[in-house]
């Protein structure tokens, strides 16, 4: 099963001192990212999912687990392996108003990345030419001297974008990447992402809040809570059939214009905090279907069907006996 | 649902201007809308499309350079109709948060951080109710916090020591201290997340069962909207180019702005079809396009559109007897060919969903 996967994290863990303890950010995730598939990473805010996306990217280091890319892992050495590292995945950051630097134009932000990694060869204009033309911003001469106040919210995303895409990258994580943008050109973006997997075979990690516009872009999803992942499978199942109560939780809330009927949405208790994450099942506070084992030890992950998997103990076999 | 039909909020031709002169940017143009008592009016558009101007200026919160050009709100209330446009401040004071109550988008900066809850929620009945006394104020404010379902002894609590939830609540809490008949609501659930925001909106719902306050909702998720208002306007460019029961714009979009934000949203039930949202970008305002501002956007423009601006009309095909619907766009004119995806009783978001 590992042999195809391109970027593989196993035991993932990132912990955060903080004066009252440790944020436990991000902890014991595992998740497998294929070649030319986009998985796709849903949580609310403060689920670590953008820790997560940082860990990918290698910006920040794990407090432990491993990070494999393509079965290897990379050595916590020093530039060059990084640099080797940054060739292959590419983050794409939330906010393309604060990505970009405002006094340089386009051209800089595009030409930077491909003498950092020498790969200007030829021409570096053509170069530019051609990553405007993939993020369709065409005819490129119109953008390549603009400066991001120049460009719109939605042109700007595709600056960041093809910033990556500059080095040729096998993974792009995209964090949030429409978030930011007005609702009638977000579909634009995404629409290009999958268009970049389609002709490049480009692999995607998308982290998003909105379950809809995963279900829409990815083949896999992965629900986050509280730093864990608590289900994972293919995209139509965990919409359809979830089987954590928290994805439950998570579809019965978004909006849904063709719902007939007002949805119940069960307790008020919030979010854990991540200082202190509640033992057991990060969930079982808030949890409707809460059993004593919840409370007392963490559920492993358990296949539901091929491919899907979740953390809970009423899909445990286990679960029978306890409750 | 409470359908109490006597009108509450009648805007008509109302313009607001940021800067004067040449340089004036047209935030609003000729907006009209009515709202009914206990009725959820859903204000939608993208961001720079107006909104939370029109709501501002409703409400007389406009501040320099933006100011009120033209057209008038008038306010029907126990003791009889106001232009809201031409009250003075005293009246306006009269007003604002007994009749009339606003809930910003971001609680966190609407909340005074260095302050107790209760200080801010007793405030209010401070400023409006001198009958009660400290006691009273105090106990009211605990009743209030109990309302949106916060345990009253947060009253002590600082504002950063809540979620951002709770924040939002404390907000619709203050809003409705003295019972108003109207709550104006920008962008109230935009900061938090999807199951903080259903349980905010279920609780908002209840009380307006219990109170019978109209609501006035301004969001970007037109998806929302179409669960919680009953009755939608779409704003595009300062204008709104559309207006329909949520139902009739949900399964039958007339203007293809609304058309394109409903495929701008990928649901989630039934097959995943690629979707296209709507090419191109909102327009500067500054520079607004000739004609028809959706024009350069949309897939059915014709040189008439690049002329001439359309205004709100009822559509020409609108099948008899069917709730009030206004639409402003050249292909609803009488004899004009309407595409059949703009034409339709058929449920348009089918291909969507």
């Amino acid at each position: 099963m590992t042999e195809s996967a391109l970027l593989e994290a196993r035991g993932l863990t990132k912990h955060f001192p903080v004066r009252s303890g440790v944020v436990h950010a991000v902890d014991d995730v595992d998740l497998e990212v294929r070649a030319a598939g986009i998985t796709a990473v849903v949580g609310e805010s403060g689920s670590g999912k953008s820790t997560l996306a940082r860990l990918l990217a290698r910006l920040i280091e794990p407090t432990s687990g491993e990070l494999l890319l393509d079965g290897q892992a990379g050595k916590a050495a020093p530039a060059r392996a990084r640099r080797k590292y940054a060739r292959a995945v590419q983050l794409v950051l939330q906010d393309p108003f604060s990505s970009l630097n405002p006094v340089h134009d386009v051209r800089y932000h595009l030409a930077r990345p491909l003498k950092v990694h020498k790969l200007a060869g030829g021409s570096l204009d053509e170069a530019i030419d051609g990553l405007l033309a993939r993020v369709s911003l065409t005819p490129s001469a119109n953008f390549s001297a603009k400066y991001p106040h120049e460009l719109s919210g939605g042109q700007r995303q595709r600056v960041a974008i093809a910033r990556a895409l500059a080095v040729a990258p096998r993974l792009l994580l995209a964090d949030e990447p429409v978030s930011m943008l007005d609702v009638s050109i977000r579909l634009g973006v995404l629409n290009l992402l999958a268009d970049l997997r389609e002709k490049d075979g480009l692999a995607i990690v998308y982290v998003t809040h909105d379950i809809a516009s995963a279900r829409y872009l990815a083949d896999v999803v992965a629900v986050m809570y509280a730093g864990r992942i608590i289900e994972s499978g293919p995209a139509a199942t965990i919409t359809s059939q979830p089987a954590h109560p928290y994805t439950e939780l998570l579809l019965s809330a978004a909006p849904d214009p063709g719902r007939s009927n007002r949805v119940p949405v069960r307790g008020r208790t919030p979010p854990p905090n991540p200082v202190t994450p509640p033992p057991g099942c990060r969930f079982h506070p808030r949890c409707p279907h809460a059993m004593a084992v919840c409370a007392s030890d963490v559920p492993a992950m358990t296949q539901i069907s091929p491919g899907h998997h979740s953390a809970c103990w009423l899909h445990a076999s286990t679960a029978g006996k306890e409750a | 649902m409470i359908r109490a039909g006597e009108p509450l909020l009648e805007v008509s031709g109302l313009c607001v201007d940021y800067g004067s002169g040449d340089d004036a940017v047209h935030a609003v143009i000729g907006a009209d809308l009515a709202l009914r008592r206990g009725e959820v009016f859903g204000l939608a558009g993208e961001s720079g499309s107006g909104k939370s101007t029109l709501a501002y200026a409703i409400a007389r919160l406009l501040r320099m350079p933006g100011a009120i050009t033209g057209g008038e709100v008038v306010f029907r209330h126990e003791g009889g109709a106001v232009n809201l446009v031409n009250a003075g401040p005293a009246q306006l004071r009269e007003l604002r948060w007994n009749q009339l109550a606003v809930v910003l988008q971001s609680a966190m900066h609407a909340l005074n951080p260095v302050l107790t809850i209760e200080f801010q929620l007793t405030d209010v009945l401070k400023a409006h109710r001198p009958d009660l006394d400290r006691a009273a104020r105090r106990a009211c404010a605990g009743e209030l916090l109990k309302m949106v379902g916060i345990a009253p002894d947060r009253l002590a609590s600082f504002p950063h020591e809540l979620s951002g939830g709770m924040r939002q609540r404390v907000m619709i809490a203050m809003a409705l201290a003295l019972q108003p008949q109207l709550l104006i609501m920008d962008e109230p659930t935009t900061a938090l997340d999807v199951v903080t925001q259903r349980e905010i909106l279920n609780e908002l719902m209840d009380l307006r069962t219990e109170f019978g306050f109209a609501v006035l909702f301004i969001t970007h998720d037109l998806s929302l909207l179409i669960e919680i208002a009953d009755t939608i306007a779409v704003m595009y460019a300062g204008r709104i180019v559309e207006s329909a029961p949520a139902g009739d714009l949900y399964l039958a979009p007339r203007h293809p702005y609304s058309y394109g934000l409903l495929h701008s949203f990928p649901g989630l039930r039934g097959p995943v079809r690629r979707m296209t949202g709507i090419a191109g970008s909102p327009p500067d305002l500054r520079k607004p396009p000739t004609g028809c501002v959706f024009h350069p956007r949309c897939g059915y423009a014709s040189e008439r559109c690049v002329r001439e601006e359309p205004s709100l009309a009822t559509p020409a095909a609108e099948p008899a007897g069917t709730a009030h619907r206004v639409v402003a766009c050249w292909l609803h004119e009488p004899g004009a060919a309407t595409p059949a995806e703009l034409a339709g009783l058929a449920p348009a978001l089918e291909s969507t969903s």
